[in-house]
């Protein structure tokens, strides 16, 4: 089988095997990818899941971008990003087609209105996960209230938000306002596991905390 | 063309959002205003479809509005075409990205910028996703679309219960909250069949 075949099939097989993707999935792709295939090592996955973490996109994606490209440059991260969402295509898409000739009927209307309940709750418990490692001083404060409010009253595009707190992110950290230094050379992911100063410094660092709580953003 | 605009959509929520499947939820409301083409009531259905099936949040939710927004449109085939242009929309930026990073991994590890962006980005990021919790808590829990009609806000106790009860559930009993999140959401589809919610 040619590996293009195979970083196709490890990762659809990786993608129906994770349920909730971000972190739940480390497990899975630790095995078929370090142990099975023996594309990467363990220190190499932390290191793709803490940059994944902290780039734009879907963490599940990016780490398998990440591996396809180790393995067959360009051609084999596009093709491996394909692999894994393939299933999702699929088991959506056939869901979706069903669950449309239901939604009209009654009691299924009320299943789904306390289903939607439940959903807020879920995405109240991600607010609060993330809570933890995003808002660390009171600088994070004031930026998470301001947009959090701001997103509440106003209509503008969650973009605007996302390109100002970016700009504004390296505005404090160049004028040393920030409480919590970013360490230089930031320790690498994999070793984070240590405790002080540069483990909870920030960008890569703390996300390796993360993983041990096996919680977690892409949940 | 819907599958155009389908397409740049996804491709700029999937650049934007930063940190996983609940970050790409605002970008998903701000796209449901903004196109019409799923209610804010649809989208948190297909983000509990989402967190019960197999494969990561934030591909299977843009997989189910492209599907939905292509049916909308031109009906079945519609509704494929539309959930594989969504996807490949949302994946294309992570591509591009990673493939740029991967270059030159360690700078961008070890950059100073990289870091500081990201003390930003990060509380933005839950801001954002905390804005997009209230937006379906009002809609679900008080059943109004905005915050400014607060004054029509209709709360109903079976609603509110409900919601107590799945967030003791899954923060503080122990075991419980181990569980898959499908165990919740189902006991929440028997609660509202039963109750009529």
């Amino acid at each position: 089988m040619s590996e293009y075949l195979q970083l196709f099939f490890t990762f659809a097989k990786i993608g129906v095997m994770t349920f909730g993707g971000g972190y739940a999935m480390l497990p899975i792709l630790q095995r078929e990818v370090c142990e099975s295939k023996k594309w990467a090592d363990d220190s190499e996955i932390m290191d793709y899941y803490a940059i994944g973490q902290c780039t734009p996109g879907i963490i599940a994606v990016n780490v398998a971008t990440f591996i396809g490209n180790k393995q067959k440059g360009i051609s084999g991260g596009i093709v491996a990003t394909l692999g894994m969402v393939f299933p999702s295509l699929v088991i959506i898409t056939v869901i979706a087609a069903v669950l449309h000739n239901f939604m009209d009927i009654v009691w299924i209307g009320h299943a789904f209105a306390g289903i939607r309940v439940c959903v807020c709750v879920f995405i109240l418990n991600a607010v609060l996960k993330l809570w933890k490692s995003a808002v660390v001083d009171a600088w994070t404060f004031v930026v998470f209230a301001l947009v959090f409010v701001g997103s509440i009253f106003m209509d503008l595009s969650p973009v605007l938000y996302v390109i100002v707190a970016g700009i504004v992110g390296i505005a404090l950290s160049m004028l040393g306002v920030r409480k919590e230094k970013p360490e230089k050379g930031a320790t690498k992911a994999g070793e984070a596991s240590g405790s002080g100063e540069a483990t909870k410094a920030g960008g890569t660092t703390d996300e390796s905390d993360k993983l041990k709580k096996d919680g977690g953003m892409g949940k | 063309m819907i599958y155009l605009r389908l397409f740049i959509e996804f491709f700029k929520t999937g650049l934007f959002s930063v940190g996983g499947g609940m970050a790409t939820i605002p970008f998903l409301q701000d796209m449901s205003q903004a196109t019409g083409w799923f209610t804010s009531a649809q989208l948190a259905d297909m983000i509990a479809v989402a967190e019960s099936t197999p494969g990561p949040l934030g591909v299977n939710t843009a997989t189910y509005v492209g599907f939905t927004a292509g049916m909308e449109a031109h009906g079945m085939l519609g509704g494929i075409f539309g959930a594989v242009v969504a996807t490949l929309g949302l994946v294309t930026p992570s591509i591009i990205v990673i493939i740029v990073i991967a270059y030159f991994l360690d700078k961008f590890r070890k950059s100073r910028y990289v870091d500081g962006a990201f003390y930003g980005l990060r509380p933005a990021s839950v801001g954002l996703i905390g804005a997009a919790g209230v937006g379906i808590v009002l809609m679900s829990v008080f059943q109004i679309d905005t915050i400014f009609e607060f004054a029509n806000a209709h709360l109903e106790i079976k609603h509110l219960l409900l919601a107590v009860v799945i967030l003791v559930l899954t923060n503080w009993v122990p075991k419980v909250k181990k569980l898959h999140p499908i165990y919740f959401i189902l006991l929440s589809a028997v609660a509202g069949a039963i109750f009529q919610f």
